[in-house]
């Protein structure tokens, strides 16, 4: 059990550490790799959730594919003069003033007392777990989510295309 | 030590992605923008995750995969899009980048 909870803290640390000095560096390869840290600090969460195919996706996809494409384009770009100018621009009240409205919304269930922050039980009983997490992960997506994973093939065909008309110095 | 228990990650979600949301808000680089809206997909998945262990349930899973590759397809245009950009106004500084604005 305390091992559990230390885990989670470890990595909630690693999480919101790395996503303050991301959005808080000067250099965007610096706020690149603090990236990469609250990124492997989210795929340690998804383990403790017992998520095990989606811990390896973020692996593979964000950190080996997202975050290469992220450092790759910031070496396509010359960043350095942009390093050297001012960082943030004047719209710092507006981001106050959305901590303040949900800083506001949560500090009301605070006052409620523990009773708010209790999440209804599942009616159902547990359904008898067969098989390992990647296994359940694709039956289910093959089954009753095929049609949204077709849909997503498209997206990412889209994708493909877009950035690749995006990047071209002339099509 | 209290348990931790679905709650103790909606917390967490929700300080992700309000740092996130600070950041898209108030940095002028692109880059650092789009990383920042990275971490937003990151909390609601964290999310999703969490209410799926609570009820048991694949659903959870399965979302967050599909906001993994929602976030693929963004991360990819979009960089594409600056590189455009950056070809054409040498500049990746969001508010430099104000031609349609009056």
């Amino acid at each position: 059990m305390w091992l559990d909870a230390t885990f989670f803290y470890v990595f909630a640390l690693m999480t919101l550490a790395g996503a303050v000095m991301t959005v808080t560096r000067n250099s965007a390869v610096h706020s690149a790799i603090w990236l990469i840290v609250s990124l492997l600090g989210v795929a340690g969460l998804y383990l403790l959730q017992r998520a095990e195919f989606l811990f390896a996706v973020q692996i593979v996809l964000y950190i080996g594919g997202i975050m290469v494409l992220f450092l790759f384009v910031i070496m396509l770009v010359n960043l350095d003069m942009a390093a050297k100018e001012k960082q943030f621009n004047g719209q710092a009240w507006v981001a106050l003033a959305c901590v303040a409205v949900v800083g506001l919304e949560l500090g009301y269930f605070w006052m409620k007392g523990p009773g708010a922050f209790k999440l209804a039980q599942p009616s159902l009983p547990k359904a008898m777990v067969m098989g390992g997490n990647t296994e359940r992960v694709g039956d289910v997506l093959f089954s009753t989510y095929l049609l949204p994973f077709e849909i997503a093939s498209v997206l990412l065909l889209v994708a493909v295309v877009g950035s690749v008309v995006m990047a071209k110095k002339r099509i | 030590m209290v348990p931790v228990t679905t709650i103790h990650y909606l917390a967490l979600s929700v300080a992700l992605l309000l740092i996130g949301t600070i950041g898209v808000l108030t940095r002028r680089n692109i880059v650092v923008i789009l990383m920042s809206i990275e971490l937003i997909l990151n909390a609601v998945n964290i999310n999703l995750i969490a209410f799926g262990r609570q009820w048991e349930n694949m659903a959870g899973q399965i979302f967050a995969i599909f906001v993994i590759t929602v976030a693929v397809a963004e991360a990819a245009v979009g960089l594409g899009i600056l590189i455009a950009l950056f070809r054409n106004k040498e500049t990746v500084q969001a508010d430099q980048i104000d031609l349609l604005k009056w």
